[in-house]
């Protein structure tokens, strides 16, 4: 359960371009139809209701002609150094070698919320009411992911199903290989500027591969060790400082 | 009425007034139970948790009674290990206090397992952490230890219980009873070694949290500096929040329970922990501000915002750390009844304050940089768990003192007339 | 939390050794004390003490 860092195998990431996103929750919409997300009858409360992908609005602080905004969407990081994975005491969550996807099982979970205290992104949400579905509104549920229970935590999953549904059509080929667009999250499908690429991070023929390479990418809370499998990128150099916690004169320097 | 349960050689008020005394425990018991049966219907919206604090007033209680517990299995230490062995003035002054010590730990311990199975969102899966144990997650060590352990105090109750007059008259339990006061050394050393470990353990939770600069430290192997620093703390508060214990309940029944060398036994040991105690945390603290934090691109101040500002920890170090230590580790202030008291307080004080900050002010503190910084204020349910096993313990540990011989001092300090005659010891009547 | 797992991998590490070993060492100190009391209980009650000094029962730790 430990760091599946490592340049061989697949590594499956995402790279959200910062000056692309528009900040319309499209991308929210989609996560949560495609995932069974439940609904609260009163939704307002954001630090109680469940959105597995949140976008944040960050400006750079100035004063009007000279301010700017930028939304960052923020899915689970699916870290390759979690640190929600080790501290789970009913072994619920886990990070797959084979893919570094960070699977929770609803089943299993005993709802201690210690996962949740341990992920300084607060990618992880927790069932605090009994998920309402009222009467007919399981025709709209996707049959491929189980709803949550209350009392149990959930999080992105880089829509893991997705991954199934394509390994069993390429199985079904004759093939074990999965082409670069076969495997795409629900909030990648949507996006209308096209601003979230996902791939496998090991693989140079996807573009994701070569989009974390560039001098314009950076993670967050990269000082703490994490390793998040997320990427952003961004032109803007305020938007870069904003996405990890540096000293005065720390960045000065820097390209 | 109940004459026949009370122990020998001591005098208790009347049944009458014993349980209209214990109406308000029983009243704070009954909002304990309403609150538990809403949460457990309604689920835990019913708390004012979310996804920020995803822990809240139940784990600072949890953590609190935990650590003042910390007296039962150090005193059981104390008393059959060391005053065995070392030092027998220990086993002497300090065997008047161990039934008391017990008592207060199964409390402490019944009520915080009780509050931890509201706490998980599926109480019904809490055995999930025995059958599929990550051994890698500190939160499996503390919930091990703490059940094996409060299977030790129950088994370290149970002679007490069966030394009330009545039930010492069948000899199965009698005989019982006896012998497993035998063997008690045994079941105090499985608990001192249990008691370590999750006593540190609920420090390591917080700990090996890497991804909260806060609350991180670095460590021994895989332990962080906060396992040793939780037990450090809790065996210099337990031993003051038993004395703080006993010291009520002679206030409530006018009578003096144990001699005075005990409880200045008690807070010169409590002391002297406590002095060791703010050495390390002050060398801890420190350390952790010049290391972890730069390191994670933060700075000191960056943690501390109203209402969790800078107070909180010039109170726990300062005013609730540094001054009872001074307080409890100078003779003449020991000896000094009130001193000794509030210096007993000020410490129980600091150690929750500590417990507080540790769970609530980490999960405040934002790592994110556009992330907020939150608060929280509990709910009524929740205030009502707390105050609900507060008058479980009270009303448990009231019990005990009525029907129990739990002070053997108690006789000797304060006779009974009876029949002409003064009763010193259990069952023994001495004719003037 | 016993030898057998249903992990999705062979569990039995180091680490599982080290808590899973220390943990019936634990158990198995508490249930021999128990073990000890009841024993020794019943052997008083029925009368048979003398059987305890024959069959040397008398543990250090009981000259408590």
């Amino acid at each position: 359960m430990k760091s599946t860092d490592d340049s061989t195998g697949t590594r499956y990431g995402m790279v959200i371009d910062l000056d692309k996103c528009i900040g319309c929750g499209t991308c929210v919409v989609a996560c949560s139809a495609e995932n069974n997300v439940s609904v609260l009858y009163d939704e307002s409360d954001k630090t109680r209701n469940i959105n597995w992908l949140k976008i944040y609005r960050i400006t750079n602080g100035k004063e009007f002609p000279k301010t700017e905004v930028v939304y960052l969407p923020r899915p689970c990081m699916q870290c390759a150094n979690p640190p929600c994975v080790p501290v789970c005491p009913a072994t619920a969550t886990r990070s797959d070698p084979n893919t570094g996807i960070v699977s929770q099982i609803y089943t299993r979970c005993i709802g201690c919320r210690y996962c949740m205290a341990a992920c300084p992104y607060h990618a992880r949400d927790f069932n605090w009411y009994d998920p309402p579905f009222p009467a007919g509104m399981e025709r709209y549920l996707s049959p491929e992911v189980s709803p949550r229970m209350r009392g149990v935590v959930e999080k992105c999953t880089f829509c893991h199903h997705r991954l199934m549904r394509a390994k069993a059509k390429a199985y079904a080929e004759g093939r074990r290989e999965l082409k670069e667009d076969e495997y795409t999250p629900a909030c990648v499908e949507a996006c209308p500027t096209k601003a979230i690429a996902f791939g496998d991070l090991n693989d140079p023929k996807h573009e994701v591969a070569s989009l974390i390479k560039s001098r314009h990418a950076f993670r967050l809370l990269e000082r703490l060790g994490t390793e998040p499998k997320v990427y952003y990128l961004s032109t803007k150099e305020w938007v870069r400082r904003m996405a990890d916690n540096y000293l005065e004169g720390e960045l000065e320097g820097r390209p | 009425m109940d004459l026949a349960l009370i122990p020998n050689g001591v005098q208790r008020c009347s049944l009458k007034t014993f349980v209209l005394w214990s109406l308000l425990w029983l009243a704070l018991i009954a909002w304990g139970v309403v609150s538990a049966f809403l949460v457990f219907w309604k689920g835990l919206n019913q708390t004012n948790m979310n996804h920020y604090f995803a822990f809240g007033l139940w784990i600072v209680f949890d953590l609190s009674l935990i650590a003042l517990g910390a007296g039962a299995f150090f005193t059981g230490f104390l008393t059959h290990i060391v005053g065995a062995v070392f030092i027998y003035s220990f086993r002497e002054n300090l065997r008047a206090i161990i039934n008391a010590a017990v008592v207060i730990g199964f409390i402490c311990y019944s009520a915080a397992i009780a509050m931890l199975g509201v706490d998980i969102g599926q109480p019904l899966r809490a055995w999930f952490i025995f059958w599929h144990a990550n051994v890698h997650s500190m939160l499996t060590e503390v919930t091990f230890c703490i059940s094996a352990y409060l299977g030790v105090l129950t088994i370290e109750y149970l002679p007490l219980i069966l030394s009330n007059r009545k039930l010492k008259q069948l000899p199965e339990f009698d005989i019982f009873g006896d012998t497993l006061h035998h063997v008690v050394a045994l079941f105090a050393a499985v608990g001192t070694f249990l008691s370590f470990f999750h006593q540190g353990s609920l420090g390591g939770m917080f700990g090996v949290l890497f991804g909260r600069p806060f609350a991180f430290r670095e460590g021994f192997f895989i332990w962080p500096w906060t396992f040793f620093l939780f037990i450090h703390s809790s065996i210099a508060a337990g031993p003051c929040f038993t004395l703080l214990c006993i010291w009520v309940t002679q206030k409530a029944t006018g009578k003096q329970l144990v001699r005075k060398a005990t409880f200045t036994l008690l807070a010169k040991i409590s002391g002297w922990l406590l002095a060791t105690y703010m050495i390390v945390k002050i060398a801890d603290t420190i350390a952790w501000a010049y290391g972890v934090v730069p390191r994670a691109g933060l700075s000191f101040m960056d943690f501390y915002q109203a209402p969790y500002g800078v107070w909180l920890i010039i109170a726990e170090i300062g005013i609730f750390g540094v001054i009872p230590a001074i307080i409890l580790i100078t003779p003449k202030f020991r000896e000094r009844d009130n001193l000794l008291v509030i210096g007993a307080l000020m410490n129980v004080i600091g150690l929750v304050i500590n417990r507080f900050v540790f769970s609530i002010q980490t999960l405040a503190v934002p790592v994110m940089p556009f992330d907020q910084f939150m608060t929280y204020f509990p709910s009524w349910q929740e205030w009502g768990i707390g105050f609900g096993v507060i008058g479980y313990g009270i009303l448990i540990f009231a019990l005990s003192y009525r029907y129990l011989p739990l002070f053997p001092q108690e006789p000797a300090l304060n006779p009974v007339e009876v029949l002409g005659g003064v009763v010193t010891d259990s069952g023994a009547i001495k004719r003037s | 939390m016993f030898p057998f797992v249903f992990e999705w991998s062979w569990a039995w590490d180091a680490g599982r050794i080290v808590f899973m070993g220390l943990l019936y060492m634990v158990l198995g100190a508490m249930g021999l004390g128990l073990l000890y009391a009841f024993v020794m209980t019943w052997l008083k009650l029925t009368g048979r003490e003398e059987l305890y000094e024959r069959l040397w029962l008398r543990f250090p730790f009981t000259l408590w």
